[in-house]
C-alpha cells in the first residue's frame, strides 16, 4: 500500500496553480503575512484566464524578494540582477517579439536601482508588463528606506523616520509614456487579476502597481501590526478612482490609498514605431530579423530540388 | 614608401583628402594604405593632420616617421609641420593661405591657387579636391584614374562631376608645376 | 556546434577602405549579429553607428539603450530570446557593464562586447589610445571566472575576429570581448569582406531532444550543455544566484565549487583550441617580443631595427589574449635570454607573463601612461637589454 501523501506532497499535486508554479521549488522563501505571494496567484489565476500561449510566456525580474518570482513560475524566466529586469525583458521582447514577457519587481529594485530603465521602458512604450510589488521597504537586506517609503515612516537606514519624499509609482509611470497604469493592494485580488489580465492583453508599456505589507520589517518596525491588520487597513482606507487625476494618488504614511485603472490609453509600441518607420523609409524589402538559418536552408534546398527537377 | 601628411584647419577637408587618397590606393592601385588622424579637441578648429602611408608591402608601423609629402592648408599646420618634412621632401600649400617662411632651398615647394580654381568652379569647398589633383600630378604616388575611382561614396553624389573638374583642374596644373620645376623655374599663376 | 554559411544579407563583400569601428559592425553582421544594444562613447561609437545604419537594410535591430548597464541587460535578454548579441563600448561603458558581464558568465549566455579602448583611469583622455582595460576584462566582475578575450591590429582583423569571436562564444556560451583601441577603430585601411559562402559561421548548439529532459546547463563536460530560446517550450530558468543544472539556485558549497569548475574548466582545458596568436622569427631568436593589438605593430619596427643590428629577436603577436597561451610562452621562455611586453598601460599582461615564465628568462616591462603608442625606440632598448 502506498504511504499516505503529506501536506507538502499533497500541496505540490493538488495546488490548483500547479500549472503555473514550478511545485519542486516549494515551499518559497516569503514570510507568513507577505503581499508577494497574493499577487503571483492573481498573476496565475490571470493567465490561466488568458487565452495566452503558456509557451510564449516570460517571466523576468530582478533581486529582492519580488526578485524571487521568476524562479518559482513555470515559464521561461531570468532571474536577473539588481534593477536590471526591465532590460533583459526588453532585450527578450525586441530579440523574440512573439512573447508576452511580464517584469515582476520590488519598490526598491524597480524604482530605485533600476529607476532610469523603469523610466525608459515607459518613454518608449516597450510592449511589456511591469507588475510592481510596493511594500515600502527593501525586504531581502532587512528594512531599508526606499524610494517609494512614506515620509515619516520608520526604516532600518532612517531610524529616526524618514525626511525624503517618496516617488508616486503612478504619477511616475504616467509621465514617462506608460500607455497602462493601474493600482491595487494585495487585498484587492480579483482588482489585481482583472488588471493583470488587462495590461496582458494591452499593447504597449503597462504598469500595475500592488501596494502589498511587509510584516516582518516594515510593519513590525512601524508598529502597525500584523499581515491581518495590514489588510484591515487596506479595507478600511482604499478607495477606488479609475481614470484619477494621477498627480493626486500619492501615498502618505498610513493615509487612504486610491486605487484602480488611472491611464489606459493607445500609442504604437517601441516595435510598432521601429517596424511602421522602416517599412516607410525602406519600403517592402524591410523584414525585421528577415529569415532564420533553418529557413534559409531549407529554401535553398527547395530550390536546388525545384533545379534537379527542371533537369 | 610613401609617407604624407595632410594638414591644414577643421572644416577644410584634409581627412577627407587622405581618405580617398587612401581608398585610391588600396582598392584601385593594389598598394596597401594606412590611414591615421588625429582626433579629439585637436580635430576642432585648429591645426587639423591626417597620416597616410602608401607601400608595397604590408605596413606595421602605421605613422609617418620622415614625411616626404607635406600637404599645408593654413599657415598654422605649415608652421606645425614644415620643420618634420624630409630634406628634398614635397611641400604643396594653398598659396593664398600659407606664406611659406622656411629654408626654401630644402624642400620642393609647390604652390597652388586651390580656393580660388575651385571658386572658379563655384564653390571654394572643391578646393581640396583641386589639391588633391595637384598632389597626384606632382607625386605620383596614386594614379589619377584610381582617384576618381575613389571619389564616389566620399563625395556627394550631385557634386561628383564638379569634384572632378576641380581635380582635372589641378592635376592639370601640377604637370605644369612639374615642368616648369624641370625648366629651373617655379610654378607661378 | 552547426556550421552554416553566412546569412549572405549580412555580407557586404568585396574590398572596403574602411576604420576598425567600422570593420567590427560588418564582422558582426557577417557572423549573423542581428541585434544591437549600445550607448555612444569615444572611441566606439562609430561601431554603434555602423550598425544603426545597416540594421534595417538586412533584417536586425539597433536600439540605443540609457545607459551601458541597460545594454547589455538587454544582450542578456536578446541572447535568451535567441538571437546573436553584440554591444560596444570604451572605459567608463566598460566599468558599468561590469556587473551584467559577471551574469553572462554565469548564466552562460554567448554575446560579444567590443572595448574600444581609450586612456584612464575615469574619463582620462577620451579621444586617445590606450590598452589599459586589458587585466579589467580578465578581473572587472566579483568571483572567479573565465573569459575569452581577443586582440586585433588592424582594420581587417577587427573583421576577421568579429566573426571568431561570435564563433567562439557561441561554442563556449561565454561573453566573447574583442579589445581594440583607439588607433586600430579609427585607423582605415582595406577591409576585405570575403563572399557569404566563403565565411564559416558557427551556430549555437540548440537542443533538440524531450521537453522534459532539458537542462540549461551541464557540468560534466568540457563544453556546455545545449541552448533553447524563448518561447519554444522549454520553460528555462536562469539567475545568478549559484544554481543546479536546472537553472535553479542552490546555495550549496558542493554545488558552487561544481559550478565553478565548470565555468573555468570550460576554457581552460581548450586553451589550446581557443587560443591563436602570429608568430615571426622564433626560430632562432634570443629574445622575444610579446605584445598585442596595435603595440604589436610598433613593435614591428622595433623588431626589424633589432634585427637589422643584428640581434636575433622574434615576435610573438596574441590574437587571444585571454585565456593566455601558458605552454607556448613556457616553451620560448625556456630557450630565450629575455621576453619584452611593452603595451600601452603600466603593465598588465606582463604580470602574467612573468608569473608564467617563473624565472626561466628575464621578463622586460615596456610600459606606457596611454594617449599615444610607444616610440619604437623604447621598444628597441628593452630588446637590447633582455638580450644582454
Amino acid at each position: 500500500m502506498n504511504a499516505p501523501m503529506t501536506d507538502e506532497e499533497r500541496f505540490r499535486k493538488e495546488n490548483p496553480m500547479s500549472e503555473f508554479l514550478r511545485m519542486e521549488r516549494m515551499p518559497h522563501i516569503w514570510c507568513p503575512g507577505c503581499g508577494i505571494g497574493t499577487v503571483v496567484n492573481s498573476f496565475a489565476e490571470a493567465l490561466k484566464k488568458s487565452d495566452l500561449d503558456m509557451d510564449k510566456v516570460a517571466v523576468v525580474s530582478g533581486i529582492g524578494c519580488t526578485g524571487r518570482v521568476a524562479g518559482y513560475m513555470k515559464f521561461d524566466s531570468l532571474h536577473t540582477t539588481h534593477g536590471r529586469a526591465i532590460p533583459v525583458a526588453t532585450g527578450l521582447k525586441l530579440a523574440n517579439p512573439d512573447m508576452k514577457v511580464v517584469v515582476v519587481s520590488g519598490d526598491g529594485d524597480l524604482t530605485g536601482i533600476g529607476g532610469n530603465h523603469f523610466i525608459h521602458a515607459a518613454r518608449r512604450n516597450m510592449d511589456i508588463t511591469v507588475i510592481c510589488v510596493n511594500n515600502f521597504t527593501y525586504g531581502m537586506t532587512g528594512g531599508q528606506v526606499t524610494p517609494t517609503t512614506p515620509t515619516k515612516a520608520n526604516a532600518s537606514t532612517t531610524p529616526y523616520g524618514n525626511y525624503e519624499y517618496p516617488f508616486s509609482l503612478p504619477f511616475l509611470a504616467d509621465a514617462c509614456g506608460a500607455t497602462y497604469v493601474a493600482r491595487w493592494t494585495s487585498l484587492h485580488a480579483r482588482n489585481i487579476t482583472n488588471s493583470i489580465s488587462e495590461a496582458l492583453k494591452h499593447k504597449g508599456f503597462s504598469f500595475i502597481e500592488v501596494i502589498t505589507p511587509c510584516t516582518t520589517l516594515y510593519a513590525r518596525r512601524n508598529r502597525l501590526g500584523d499581515g491581518l491588520d495590514a489588510l484591515q487597513y487596506y479595507h478600511d482606507d482604499s478607495e477606488i478612482v479609475h481614470g484619477a487625476d494621477t498627480r493626486e494618488v500619492d501615498i502618505e504614511f498610513q493615509s487612504k490609498i486610491k486605487m484602480g485603472t488611472f491611464v489606459h490609453r493607445e500609442k504604437p509600441t517601441y516595435l510598432e514605431a521601429v517596424n511602421t518607420h522602416y517599412a516607410n523609409v525602406i519600403g517592402d524589402e524591410y523584414q525585421l530579423y528577415g529569415k532564420t538559418t533553418p529557413e534559409r536552408e531549407a529554401e535553398k534546398k527547395a530550390q536546388e530540388q525545384a533545379n534537379q527537377g527542371s533537369k | 614608401m610613401w609617407e604624407i601628411r595632410f594638414s591644414g584647419f577643421g572644416g577644410q577637408g584634409i581627412v577627407r583628402c587622405a581618405l580617398i587618397t587612401g581608398k585610391a590606393c588600396s582598392l584601385y592601385d593594389d598598394k596597401f594604405s594606412t590611414m591615421t588622424q588625429s582626433f579629439g579637441p585637436e580635430a576642432r578648429g585648429g591645426a587639423c593632420s591626417s597620416q597616410l602611408l602608401v607601400s608595397d608591402e604590408r605596413i606595421a608601423y602605421p605613422y609617418v616617421t620622415v614625411p616626404g609629402v607635406l600637404i599645408a592648408l593654413s599657415q598654422e599646420a605649415y608652421a606645425k609641420y614644415e620643420p618634420e618634412l624630409g630634406d628634398g621632401g614635397i611641400l604643396i600649400i594653398e598659396e593664398e593661405l600659407v606664406k611659406p617662411t622656411g629654408d626654401a632651398n630644402r624642400v620642393r615647394l609647390f604652390p597652388v591657387p586651390a580656393t580660388r580654381f575651385a571658386e572658379e568652379l563655384g564653390n571654394r569647398l572643391f578646393a581640396n579636391l583641386v589639391v588633391l589633383g595637384f598632389f597626384s600630378a606632382i607625386t605620383k604616388a596614386v594614379s589619377a584614374d584610381a582617384m576618381k575611382k575613389a571619389l564616389p561614396g566620399l563625395v556627394p553624389d550631385r557634386f561628383l562631376k564638379v569634384n572632378m573638374q576641380a581635380f582635372d583642374k589641378g592635376y592639370d596644373y601640377g604637370l605644369k608645376a612639374l615642368e616648369a620645376e624641370g625648366k629651373g623655374s617655379g610654378a607661378s599663376s | 556546434m552547426r556550421k552554416v554559411a553566412a546569412d549572405p544579407k549580412g555580407v557586404d563583400s568585396g574590398s572596403h577602405f574602411m576604420d576598425g569601428d567600422h570593420a567590427l559592425a560588418e564582422g558582426a553582421l557577417a557572423a549573423g549579429c542581428r541585434f544591437f544594444a549600445g550607448y555612444p562613447i569615444t572611441p566606439s561609437t562609430e561601431v554603434a553607428e555602423r550598425f544603426a545604419e545597416r540594421c534595417p537594410h538586412v533584417g536586425g535591430l539597433f536600439i540605443q539603450m540609457e545607459d551601458e548597464i541597460a545594454s547589455i541587460a538587454a544582450l542578456i535578454g536578446g541572447a535568451w530570446g535567441g538571437q546573436k548579441v553584440m554591444t560596444v563600448t570604451s572605459g567608463p561603458g566598460f566599468s558599468l557593464m561590469m556587473e551584467n558581464i559577471g551574469l553572462a558568465v554565469m548564466t552562460e549566455t554567448p554575446m560579444v562586447i567590443c572595448n574600444v579602448q581609450r586612456c584612464g583611469p575615469s574619463t582620462g583622455l577620451p579621444t586617445l589610445t590606450a590598452q589599459q582595460d586589458m587585466m579589467q576584462v580578465r578581473w572587472g566582475s566579483q568571483g572567479d571566472y573565465r573569459i575569452i578575450a581577443l586582440s586585433p591590429d588592424s582594420p581587417q582583423e577587427c573583421f576577421d575576429l568579429a566573426i571568431e569571436a561570435f564563433n567562439l562564444s557561441e561554442t563556449y556560451r561565454v561573453p566573447v570581448f574583442i579589445m581594440t583601441d583607439e588607433t586600430v577603430g579609427h585607423m582605415h585601411e582595406k577591409v576585405v569582406v570575403p563572399p557569404a559562402e566563403q565565411i564559416e559561421v558557427l551556430d549555437r548548439n540548440w537542443y533538440t531532444g524531450p521537453k522534459e529532459d532539458y537542462r540549461p546547463y551541464d557540468f560534466t563536460g568540457n563544453l556546455p550543455a545545449p541552448m533553447v530560446k524563448a518561447g519554444d517550450g522549454y520553460r528555462f530558468h536562469t539567475t545568478g544566484l549559484t544554481h543546479d543544472e536546472r537553472g535553479y539556485p542552490a546555495g550549496s558549497v558542493e554545488v558552487h565549487k561544481k559550478l565553478l569548475d565548470h565555468l573555468i574548466g570550460k576554457i581552460d582545458n581548450n586553451v589550446d583550441k581557443i587560443s591563436k596568436t602570429e608568430d615571426s622569427g622564433l626560430g632562432d631568436a634570443e629574445v622575444v617580443v610579446i605584445s598585442y593589438g596595435i603595440t604589436s605593430r610598433i613593435a614591428a619596427k622595433a623588431i626589424a631595427d633589432g634585427r637589422k643590428a643584428g640581434i636575433k629577436v622574434g615576435a610573438m603577436r596574441l590574437i587571444t589574449v585571454w585565456p593566455l597561451c601558458e605552454n607556448r610562452i613556457r616553451e620560448i621562455a625556456s630557450k630565450v635570454k629575455g621576453i619584452v611586453v611593452p603595451e600601452i598601460n603600466m603593465g598588465q599582461v606582463v604580470l602574467e607573463v612573468e608569473r608564467v615564465v617563473g624565472g626561466r628568462c628575464k621578463v622586460i616591462s615596456v610600459p606606457h601612461a596611454g594617449g599615444a603608442v610607444h616610440d619604437p625606440e623604447v621598444i628597441l632598448d628593452a630588446i637590447k637589454e633582455a638580450v644582454k
